[in-house]
């Protein structure tokens, strides 16, 4: 008989970023007893690494004068390249200027409008309105037809965790940080919460919950460079993804950003290019005007990446031992601007580059940045599959940005969403109840405590668990890419089968004991690798280039066959997912031309 | 700076394993260009000993994880050069703090406790109206609360403080310096009075001995001083009987 400790509540909320805490924030407010578990103390989750801003129409700033949820609709269906939900987008576009005005009252400081005249850096002189001021402004994202992106200074994702979070303490919510959910525990056709590892010890425990929501964040850390903190390694994806009833939506949909800075994969933000910076190849020459003449450097991100990258492939890369790569040059906007507005840019290329972007140019390559995909949601944020499960935020496929996600887009979809399944959660936990077998606990509890023990001992192999993430991560890397062609993605998927493989006869060199992180990373690798097969294997079935997913093979978007969501299962002792597909709503905005980029425009009508 | 090889000096010890006393265990690793203590830990956890314990998030010095004593100073392990050090490297968990395991300490729990003690969220009467626009506020005011809230809660400034290793409750710099993001606030309702309850004491305004430490090793470079200066002018000035309007005082009318 086991002997663990048990937790029960209403409401259990896997992952404390932003998106969990909006959602046990809301559930709080509803009354319920609300457990949220985290890796990490919240404060520290990847949220607060988000620099730039977040996306709501409000409208305030000269440049963003005439905003409104229909622009922000248009921007965001272009953006997907027609991937998306359109139904969730309008939910979403209606509700962010809320989201974004109640964190104000919550505490957010964000920066406001100041009247008078401007010069932007190239050239323009705006005009603030005196009417206007003191209202929340707005920056330049890629992607958009008007300066929608609020921010506060440089720490928009901190100071938006740091608010959030603070109404979590004043809710008296409880965390559980430092504990990592490792299963769901559910009978195939309801969930009825998860088994834990705490991390402090090494202990099981189980949480028992009458609705189970993931919010884990992206998958960033599968691949081995990746702007994401080190934490993100899609766990609450394979977690789903593992009970076999539950989908991943989209899988294949990775973006990459622009400028990761080279070699370190730390992120520099797109608030650097809309505040004015360049992309300089090895001439010195600004080549993106060529490329892209009306937007530029401001061309939604996958469009900028793959640019960037064809021209690295003509020869205009800067050589070095990690490769070739660009410059980012922000010089001109001047120390003053560099050392109040951009600063957290500036500390990174000083701490770690060693570069001084005041009089340096900085080393930048497009870099793993985001997953659209993960645990396919309705509108409501409820999980295909199985009853009681919800999702939200980077882990979700509630599917806000379809095939390529706009920069500020995903703050805001992580407290948008955050409220809007948050109500959803409340209402639905008020009138559920939970009734379960014991033995389905008990069972579940045993499975995970004899993977520990034959992780332990070796029984099933002894092969390195670094050993394999790191043939994972370059498998990945090399062959699914930001161009893909079904030669490199077949050479994938077979490879990542053989490793897939490994992974499940991983045996520890430590004891394993108290909080090891080596046992850690060995019961996340099988899900991990099944993640990337389902991202590997998603990417050679669909034939055509849509938003981040580019095939060199098929450059053209293909409406006809390909205006479908893909669904990854992954049945018992398989080894590969297996694929099904689902239509992609359309309500409003027809596929059409995004206006940038290469695909989309080419299948229409093969201009 | 080629060709070095470092030696690691890593301070040992697993709350699991009490038995084993803790220990310094060396390792050796050839230094690489652009390496920081988060390549250096991760390498010898892959190639040398899996059992290492370290926290790492964002390793990009935004998330406040990675602080531990690093040659005797409290520093960010992620954005620490080795090229800056010199060949031996050694390192130890931040004291104060509960230990996990190795370098691995709790600053969770602590910020947590110290955040429900000052009441750290905006206290208001004040409910949401999603009809209205949002109440204005002029941006430098903006900035200065953002000025104060860009802590990271790493926990340097509270390692190398004095009266913090010595006093279980002392709020250290960082509490003071949240209790300033509050007080800048001018959506936060408490009066001079309510903060006076929350550091007007020995454990908090009071308690510091001014030796500066904080000031010294704070990776973010916040005027944790000055903001100490500000907070017991202010809480002096209630003990004082000085009533003052808070608005007034913001500067904001
Ligand atoms: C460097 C960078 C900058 C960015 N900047 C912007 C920006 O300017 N604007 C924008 O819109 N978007 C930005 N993004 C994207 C955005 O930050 C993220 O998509 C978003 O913050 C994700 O929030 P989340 O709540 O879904 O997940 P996260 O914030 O990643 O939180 C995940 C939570 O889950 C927990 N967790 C994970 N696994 C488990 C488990 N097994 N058990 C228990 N807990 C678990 C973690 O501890 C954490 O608390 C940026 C991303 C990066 C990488
Ligand atoms: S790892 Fe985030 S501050 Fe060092």
């Amino acid at each position: 008989m086991s002997i663990y400790q048990t937790h029960i509540t209403d409401v259990l909320i896997v992952g404390a970023g932003l998106a969990g805490e909006r959602i046990a924030v809301e559930a709080a407010m509803h009354g319920h007893d609300v457990i949220l578990l985290s890796l990490v103390p919240p404060r520290r989750s990847h949220s607060t690494a988000a620099q730039g801003g977040m996306q709501a129409s409000l409208g305030n700033c000269a440049m963003g004068e005439g905003d409104n949820p229909d622009v922000h609709f248009a921007d965001t269906v272009k953006g997907s390249d027609w991937g998306c939900d359109q139904e969730v987008a309008r939910l979403f576009v209606e509700n962010a200027p809320l989201a974004v005005r109640e964190m104000a009252i919550w505490g957010v400081p964000w920066s406001r409008v100041v009247a008078g005249q401007r010069k932007l850096p190239d050239g323009r002189v705006i005009e603030e309105k005196k009417e206007k001021e003191g209202l929340i402004t707005a920056r330049d994202f890629g992607g958009t037809a008007k300066w929608r992106t609020c921010y506060t200074a440089d720490g928009t994702g901190h100071t938006l965790q740091y608010t959030m979070d603070s109404m979590v303490l004043k809710l008296g919510i409880t965390v559980h940080d430092r504990t990592e959910a490792i299963s769901l525990i559910h009978d195939g056709e309801q969930c009825i919460g998860v088994v834990a590892r705490c991390l402090r010890t090494g202990d099981l425990r189980v949480y028992i919950a009458k609705t189970t929501v993931i919010c884990t964040g992206g998958y960033g850390r599968l691949y081995s460079a990746s702007t994401n903190a080190v934490i993100n390694e899609g766990n609450g994806m394979f977690v789903a993804l593992n009970t076999g009833v539950v989908p991943l939506g989209n899988m294949e949909a990775v973006q990459f950003h622009p400028t990761g800075m080279v070699p370190v994969w730390i992120l520099i933000t797109e608030g650097a290019r809309g505040d004015g910076g360049y992309l300089l190849d090895k001439n010195l020459y600004r080549f993106m005007p060529d490329y892209e003449p009306k937007k530029k450097e401001l061309a939604s991100r996958d469009v900028v990446s793959r640019r960037m990258t064809q021209h690295m492939r003509a020869g205009y890369g800067v050589d070095s031992p990690y490769g070739p790569h660009l410059w980012l040059d922000i010089r001109h906007l001047g120390a003053q601007h560099i050392n109040t507005n951009l600063r957290e840019i500036a500390n990174i290329a000083r701490n770690f580059a060693g570069v001084d972007p005041v009089k340096d140019l900085i080393p930048v390559r497009p870099t793993q940045h985001y997953s659209m995909g993960g645990v396919r949601t309705n509108k409501d944020g409820a999980a295909y599959g199985l009853k009681n499960l919800f999702a939200a935020g980077e882990a979700a496929c509630w599917d806000l940005h379809g095939f390529n996600r706009l920069g500020g887009n995903s703050l805001a979809e992580t407290i948008t969403a955050g409220r809007i399944i948050g109500k959803k959660v409340a209402e639905y936990t008020k009138d559920a109840t939970i009734s379960y077998n014991y033995k389905l606990v008990d069972d579940a509890v045993k499975e995970q405590e004899n993977r520990i023990k034959a992780l332990v001992h070796g029984w099933n192999g002894k092969e390195n668990v670094y050993e394999v993430r790191n043939a994972m991560e370059k498998n990945l890397m090399d062959y699914v890419g930001i161009f893909r062609n079904g030669k490199d993605l077949q050479k994938a998927v077979d490879n990542l089968r053989e490793v897939y493989h490994r992974s499940l006869k991983i045996g520890l060199r430590s004891n394993g004991e108290g909080p090891n992180p080596e046992l850690a990373q060995a019961l996340r690798m099988p899900g991990m690798v099944r993640l990337a097969l389902c991202i590997a294997y998603g990417a050679l079935m669909r034939t055509e280039s849509r938003g981040s997913h580019a095939r060199e093979d098929y450059p053209k978007r293909d409406d006809v066959n390909w205006l479908k969501r893909t669904l990854a299962y992954w049945p018992d002792g398989a080894d590969l997912p297996e694929l099904k597909y689902e239509p992609v709503k359309i309500t409003e905005l027809p596929p059409g031309d995004r206006g940038y980029g290469e695909s989309s425009a080419q299948s229409k009508g093969g201009k | 700076m080629a060709d070095r090889e470092l030696t690691f000096e890593i301070f040992r010890y697993n709350p699991a394993k009490p038995e084993i006393k803790p220990r310094m265990q060396t390792y050796k690793l050839k230094e690489t260009t652009g390496m920081t203590i988060f390549v250096a830990l991760n390498m010898i956890r892959e190639e040398q000993d899996p059992s290492l314990m370290f926290d790492f998030v964002c390793r990009a010095a935004i998330c406040g994880s990675c602080a531990m004593i690093i040659n005797g100073r409290p520093r960010l392990a992620c954005k620490t050069l080795t090229s800056t050090l010199p060949r031996t490297i050694k390192l130890f968990p931040l004291p104060v703090f509960k230990l996990i395991g190795d370098l691995s300490v709790d600053t969770g729990t602590w910020f947590r406790h110290l955040s429900i003690r000052t009441e750290s969220w905006v206290h208001t009467s004040k409910t949401f109206d999603p009809t209205k626009e949002e109440e204005r506020m002029d941006n430098k005011i903006a900035l200065e609360i953002y000025e104060a809230e860009r802590c990271i809660e790493c926990g340097c400034c509270i390692a190398g403080c004095a009266t913090a290793n010595i006093r279980d409750e002392f709020l250290g710099a960082a509490g003071i310096n949240r209790v300033a993001r509050f007080m800048v606030d001018p959506r936060d309702e408490r009066t001079p009075e309510e903060y006076f309850e929350v550091v007007g004491s020995e454990e908090g305004a009071f308690g510091c001995m001014g030796l500066m430490a904080c000031d010294d090793n704070c990776p973010m470079e916040l005027p944790l001083q000055m903001q100490l200066a500000f907070v017991r002018r202010k809480i002096a000035s209630i003990g004082l009987g000085i009533k003052q309007e808070k608005k007034i005082k913001m500067g904001i009318g």
